[in-house]
């Protein structure tokens, strides 16, 4: 059964949209991320113009970040003045992020752009989780896991603008959480992701957040900043594909309740090490796709409102 | 499209072409003047249909609105392929394909076929300002290239499909419309060939639509942009927040 996306402008398999959704959903749900670095190249893989993938993507993680703030704060694990730091800077970002994204659509190299920062993301966080989950199962073979000091003191505490967050119990500066804010805002943007898979090790690492309530705080700045990515992509590119957007929610939302369910019986270095050779699977892919001698050195694309 | 009316405008045609006081030899209209993109829309086919008198050939061009158009050259950099060089031309049709009775180069000869824009080898586009400085063998590269692209993409000719002649008198062809391609105002011009010369030429119009939901989002996407992503984030929220209650106790 086909369905023509009225935005990509193409005719694909419901079945295959759904099912796409599903899986990713379903390891979203295994592996407690979002998903969105996988889901975009995936829409890229069948066909889908990259400026429309990573628009309909940031509007899907609209929706699938509210369900999953939901859990989090029914617990009490969001920090939400936090957040709010998150939220302007992700805001500023976002906004520089949709405007790079314009000028690079005019130029001709946003399909580059788009690839080269998966390359690079999707290499950087696969071979740090590949590194990471191998010592630690080779760790919990030799003794119990030992665990280092999460809060460091180091420069970054010395900035000014300094701010009590009592739900994470810091005492920081303002200026670094909305720096991250705003970093992970302009690869939101130009990548189509929520961003959790780098602002969640910056949480811990870099602001020293206790863990219960990074995944909540990530979530809550992560349904603004890509709202605004999907007004902003919406109003300036009109790459947002509603239809094709509620297909993906409609299967990730159940695959992602098998996914936790299967997660509780798995061990989490395994898990990881998983996560972690798909993350480099799509990376080599798309990297190979960058330097491979494409079949026709030319391409074609309309210029519109000429 | 039920074949009765069809079969009795077919009728209708050959009693016209019957008619000795005419002085028409050839008519020829098309199924369906309109198509329409619905959800379900994966192409169609329409059928072109007519009636000539006497012998001669007959070549059948569908052309789609003309669009503006980059092409651009990838390029080498530090291992990676970039899009580098490229060409702009003003008035691409975004559509040409072609139905003939015969193969076309045995009707009529290249420069004929150039000067009626027939056939996407023959076809001549018209280079941006800012390109118009560059050599004609670079634009001729260019120009090959959009050809082949747009061949990939089922959009322009690659094999004319044939058009069948029964009894020497009613022809007949179907053209198909992918489901990839632009809406607008497209034309299909019969041409009826003699002695490798267009004698007479039938044009109609058929209009590519979008229809139904799609055309709904399409339109408000691209007419009020900030309402439609406004709604898109209302929807998703809506959607998420329904997920996150019907799971919550699973």
């Amino acid at each position: 059964m086909h369905i023509y996306l009225p935005i990509a402008e193409m005719s694909v398999n419901i079945f295959l949209i759904c099912g796409m959704g599903g899986m990713i959903g379903f390891l979203s749900g295994l592996f407690g991320v979002g998903g969105g670095f996988l889901m975009t190249p995936l829409l890229i893989f069948i066909g889908v113009p990259a400026p429309v993938a990573v628009g309909t993507e940031a509007n899907q993680i609209v929706a699938s970040s509210v369900s999953g703030v939901l859990a989090h704060w029914r617990r009490g694990n969001v920090d939400f003045k936090m957040g709010a730091v998150l939220v302007a800077g992700g805001f500023a970002g976002s906004s520089l992020g949709v405007f790079l994204f314009k000028h690079l659509q005019t130029v001709g190299q946003i399909d580059l752009v788009i690839r080269m920062c998966y390359v690079v993301f999707l290499g950087a966080i696969g071979g740090l989780m590949l590194y990471e989950s191998i010592r630690a199962i080779r760790r919990s073979r030799l003794i119990g896991a030992r665990r280092g000091k999460l809060h460091q003191h180091n420069w970054l505490h010395g900035l000014p603008l300094k701010v009590r967050f009592r739900r994470s119990k810091l005492y920081i500066s303002a200026i670094l959480p909305f720096a991250i804010g705003a970093g992970v805002g302009v690869l939101s943007a130009l990548m189509g992701v929520g961003g959790g898979f780098i602002m969640i090790p910056a949480m811990i690492y870099l602001l020293g957040m206790p863990t219960s309530v990074v995944v909540g705080t990530s979530l809550f700045q992560i349904i603004f900043v890509t709202a605004n990515v999907t007004f902003l992509q919406a109003v300036s590119t009109q790459t947002v594909d509603v239809v094709l957007a509620l297909l993906l929610l409609a299967g990730a939302v159940v695959g992602a309740q098998f996914g936790s369910k299967y997660s509780v019986q798995m061990k989490g270095e395994q898990l990881r090490g998983l996560l972690s050779l798909m993350v480099l699977a799509v990376c080599i892919k798309l990297a190979f796709d960058l330097v491979a001698r494409p079949d026709d050195l030319y391409s074609i694309a309309p210029i519109v409102g000429h | 499209m039920s074949q009765a009316p069809l079969l009795t405008r077919m009728l209708v045609l050959l009693v016209m072409s019957a008619t000795p006081a005419t002085a028409e030899v050839l008519v020829a209209d098309t199924s369906r003047r309109h198509v329409a993109i619905t959800t379900g829309f994966t192409g169609t086919d329409v059928l072109l249909f007519g009636a000539v008198e006497g012998a001669g050939d007959i070549v059948v061009v569908i052309r789609g609105p003309a669009e503006t158009i980059v092409v651009r050259r990838k390029q080498r950099f530090a291992g990676v392929w970039a899009n580098a060089d490229s060409v702009v031309f003003q008035d691409a049709p975004n559509f040409h394909q072609l139905a003939t009775s015969r193969p076309l180069e045995e009707i009529a000869d290249p420069a004929t076929l150039r000067q009626l824009n027939i056939g996407a080898d023959n076809l001549e586009f018209t280079p941006a300002p800012r390109d118009r400085h560059r050599s004609s063998l670079e634009i001729a590269e260019f120009r090959k290239a959009l050809v082949r692209n747009k061949r990939t993409d089922g959009l322009y000719d690659t094999e004319p499909a044939p058009v069948s002649i029964i009894s020497e008198r009613l022809f007949r062809t179907p053209v198909y419309f992918p489901a990839n391609m632009a809406t607008g105002n497209y034309t299909a011009t019969i041409y009826l060939f003699r002695d490798g010369a267009a004698v007479q030429l039938i044009e109609k119009p058929i209009v590519v639509q979008k229809s139904g939901f799609g055309a709904e989002v399409y339109t408000w996407a691209h007419d009020r942009a900030p309402l439609y992503g406004a709604a898109a984030i209302v929807v998703a929220i809506a959607a998420g927040w329904l997920a996150g209650v019907i799971f919550r106790n699973v």
